[in-house]
């Protein structure tokens, strides 16, 4: 299996698109939950995004049947799941697969070698890009830990259950 | 008055060439100063060398002040020698690329070139300090700060000089570009920078002409041209416009700067001359303007 | 034998922290704004940020160092003398500093915090490097990556001063400080304002094919496959058609990487007093991942020991790594 494959072909179908908007509204008081408390207790990160406060990005993890519509204002946030085919017109769009863009909020990963082996695609406004990078790269300690750990044991047990899975995923890739 | 001056020939012309082409410059080009010289390639320059005394000895002659350039770049035995030898000279004055010459000379008058990087006034007051008599400002100065350095530079004493014509530099390397794209490396070249007398262009992969590489050197694409801004780099007290020799009639540019610059032409039928003479070459002042350098930028009031 | 410090990069005060919590000798960082060569979009620190920031270095022993190195254009020098006033008030162990006119003012204005000569100076012979020292007092020299090991040797026994060189990161091709190519298409200079191909004037095009396209100012850069690695987008890494090269080719370097890591022993045998690992503009991941492995590597060195050097591969750019002109004049 290659990522690029995964990264380019998104096939949309009529039951797919249902599952998705089922799967958007499930998800979205986890998302508020998180990005507010993330914006709460890190602040700084609003500076460095500069202008780019008000831009919408779109986050698509390639293999998650939706992907995630960011606004990082600090006085309107918005983090909301969105089907594919309903996803807004945003100013710059990261994808990859949800393991790899988890790892690059945390710092596990870094952006620019995700870029150079085209495991992370990036399009529309490169400097939006580059600004929420070095914004989320200033955070110390995992976000995804924090997030976890709003729910308690059994969050941080899914948290670790999928990076077994994205690991164990990506050594079989190496062996191709 | 303002001087037009001739800036070194980049490429790699034949001696025999070099000799034509400054046989001409002596009799025909209204030019104060010519800069004479190997700037670019240490490689190059036993071609020349020979010849030089008779090209010296002829532009002043016709009444030209020669003053002899120095490498740009000065990194082996060789560049360091050749760069110690011009800075023991007394006459002609010289004109110095790196800071190895600075070095050399001491406090001893010499011009600062535009790979000195002279972009401020503290700069050019230390240089000053230490014995520059001239400046020739970076290529891609813009406005604001040429007026403000030229200033600075007047109240020295000091000549101001700025690049009006001709491709502009845009870097330099240690690796030579020419020898690279035949397949070769710089010490097994085999002078193949010789077969681009304008510069070796380079497309962008939508097609775009871009760049120009010459040797360890790479150009920009367009020549520059700021005739139309002559009037305000001469308000703004730069009292040298340099043209860098290019493959065209550069006798003829000459006479259209000179006749601009005196105003026995206006400014938009010298323009149209220039453009006719350059040919193919796009024109552009970007750098001027605060904008891409490869961009042209049409002034606000005809002047 | 030399100290052979460790000198490692920090954009941000998280990065700046990983880089000393990791083994860092020195940390070198600039100010948000154009007095240093990595003025990126959200990158670099405040004035609170770094005064915190070098109370946390110097907590750990580790030196800050401010890199103040562009070229000012006149009228605008004071933003320069204010970044160095500031930086000096904070306690910084050194400014890393290009234009003339910068150094001249340091050299009277701070005379108590050393000078960095930065790359960006290009003093790339004994005479050049003599004469910053001589003029401002430079302690410290960071060579150009145009240079081979003897030649680094030879330089060492005619200068005054120490030697930094690069031995990870970026491979810059352009003599550093004379290079207008990112100005020449975005109107945004390298010198002047501290950008090389910036983000607002970047933009990647994806292919029906899979392929994608990087574009700067309009202009396409290059084009990768939709298997073939990636590199940055600037204009000396782009591909480009010549008259004897229909096809497209690298005309002036291919996305690489530099590592030096197997030269290390020769490196400190020459000389060497400093190692920089290049990369203000990357992520905490790859600092702590190259920090940690040269850390390692040079602690094994002057222990006597054989360096296990860690695989940076996956860190480089284009996936490929290059010694450069470190190891062979062919490089040219």
């Amino acid at each position: 299996m290659s990522i690029h494959a995964d990264v380019n072909t998104r096939p949309p179908g009529p039951g797919r698109t249902a599952a998705a908007r089922l799967a958007c509204v499930l998800i979205q008081p986890f998302l508020s939950r998180v990005v507010h408390r993330t914006a709460a207790r890190h602040p700084s990160l609003f500076a460095r995004l500069g202008p780019h406060q008000t831009t919408d990005f779109l986050i698509d993890p390639v293999e998650l049947p939706f992907a995630l519509h960011l606004r990082p204002d600090p006085e309107a946030l918005v983090f909301r799941a969105v089907p594919r085919d309903a996803a807004p017109h945003t100013g710059a769009a990261i994808r990859g697969r949800f393991l790899l863009l988890l790892e690059l909020v945390d710092a596990e990963q870094d952006g620019d070698a995700a870029f150079f082996s085209r495991d992370l695609e990036v399009s529309g406004d490169t400097e939006a890009v580059v600004r929420l990078r070095n914004a989320l790269d200033d955070i110390d300690g995992s976000l995804a830990e924090e997030t976890a750990a709003m729910f308690g044991a059994p969050g941080r047990a899914m948290l670790a259950r999928l990076r077994r899975a994205y690991l164990n995923d990506t050594k079989g890739q190496e062996c191709i | 008055m303002t001087k037009l001056t001739l800036g070194p020939i980049a490429y790699h012309w034949s001696a025999e060439a070099r000799s034509d082409f400054y046989a001409r410059i002596a009799d025909e080009a209204p030019v104060d100063d010519v800069y004479l010289g190997e700037v670019i390639c240490s490689k190059r320059a036993p071609f020349h060398e020979a010849e030089l005394p008779a090209t010296i000895d002829r532009l002043e002659r016709a009444g030209k002040r020669v003053i002899l350039s120095t490498l740009a770049e000065v990194m082996l035995k060789r560049e360091r020698k050749a760069t110690d030898d011009l800075a023991g000279i007394d006459a002609p004055e010289i004109e110095i690329n790196n800071a190895a010459g600075l070095f050399a000379r001491g406090r001893r008058p010499h011009r600062i070139g535009p790979f000195m990087n002279a972009y401020n006034e503290a700069t050019i007051g230390w240089m000053a300090a230490r014995g520059a008599t001239h400046v020739c400002l970076p290529s891609e100065m813009p406005a604001p700060a040429i007026a403000v350095a030229a200033r600075a530079a007047n109240d020295l004493g000091l000549g101001v000089e700025v690049q009006v014509f001709g491709r502009v530099s845009l870097a330099v390397s240690a690796r030579c570009y020419h020898a690279r794209a035949h397949g070769r490396t710089k010490d097994n070249c085999q002078f193949v920078c010789e077969e681009d007398p304008d510069g070796m262009p380079l497309r962008s992969r939508d097609d775009q002409p871009i760049l120009r590489v010459n040797g360890i050197q790479t150009q920009s694409e367009s020549y520059l041209d700021l005739l139309p801004e002559t009037p305000q780099l001469v308000a703004d007290r730069v009292t040298h416009l340099r043209l860098m020799p290019q493959r065209v009639d550069m006798v003829a540019v000459a006479q259209v700067f000179r006749d601009a610059v005196d105003g026995r032409l206006s400014m938009s039928e010298a323009d149209a001359r220039l453009a006719a003479l350059s040919g193919d070459a796009r024109l552009s002042n970007g750098f001027y303007h605060g904008a891409a350098g490869y961009r042209r930028i049409a002034m606000a009031a005809p002047v | 034998m030399s100290l052979a410090e460790l000198i490692c990069p920090a954009g941000t005060p998280a990065a700046l922290r990983t880089a000393v919590d990791a083994g860092a000798d020195a940390v070198y960082c600039g100010f948000q704004d154009a007095t240093n060569a990595r003025n990126f979009p959200g990158l670099n620190l405040t004035p609170d940020e770094l005064a915190a920031s070098v109370v946390y270095a110097h907590a750990h022993g580790t030196k800050v160092l401010l890199a103040l190195n562009t070229y000012p254009p006149a009228g605008k020098l004071d933003l320069w003398r204010h970044a160095a006033d500031t930086g000096a008030r904070l306690g910084v162990d050194a400014f890393i500093v290009a234009d003339m006119g910068v150094a001249d003012y340091i050299a009277h204005a701070h005379p108590q915090v050393r000078l960095h000569l930065s790359v960006q100076a290009a003093a790339s012979s004994p005479e050049a490097i003599r004469y910053y020292c001589e003029s401002f007092g430079v302690k410290r020299v960071v060579l150009p990556r145009i240079l081979t090991i003897p030649e680094i040797r030879q330089i060492r026994k005619e200068i005054p001063c120490e030697i930094e060189t690069f031995i990870f990161g970026n491979h810059g091709l352009m003599v550093e400080g004379r290079c207008s190519l990112t100005n020449y298409l975005t109107g945004q200079s390298t010198n002047m304002d501290g950008v090389c191909s910036p983000a607002s004037d970047v933009e990647y095009v994806r292919d029906a094919d899979g392929s994608m396209s990087s574009q700067l100012a309009g202009f396409t850069i290059d084009r990768f496959g939709p298997d073939e690695k990636a590199g940055y987008p600037t204009i000396c890494k782009g591909r480009y058609t010549a008259p004897h090269r229909p096809e497209g080719y690298y005309a002036f370097e291919e996305p690489v990487s530099l590592n030096l890591s197997r030269l290390l022993p020769e490196l400190i045998d020459a000389g060497v007093h400093a190692f920089k690992i290049e990369g203000r503009q990357r992520s905490k991941s790859y600092v702590r991942g190259v920090v940690r492995a040269f850390r390692a590597a040079v602690d094994d060195i002057k222990a006597g020991r054989k360096a296990n050097i860690a695989d940076l591969l996956a860190l480089t750019e284009g996936q490929k790594q290059t010694q450069g002109a470190f190891e062979t004049k062919k490089w040219r």
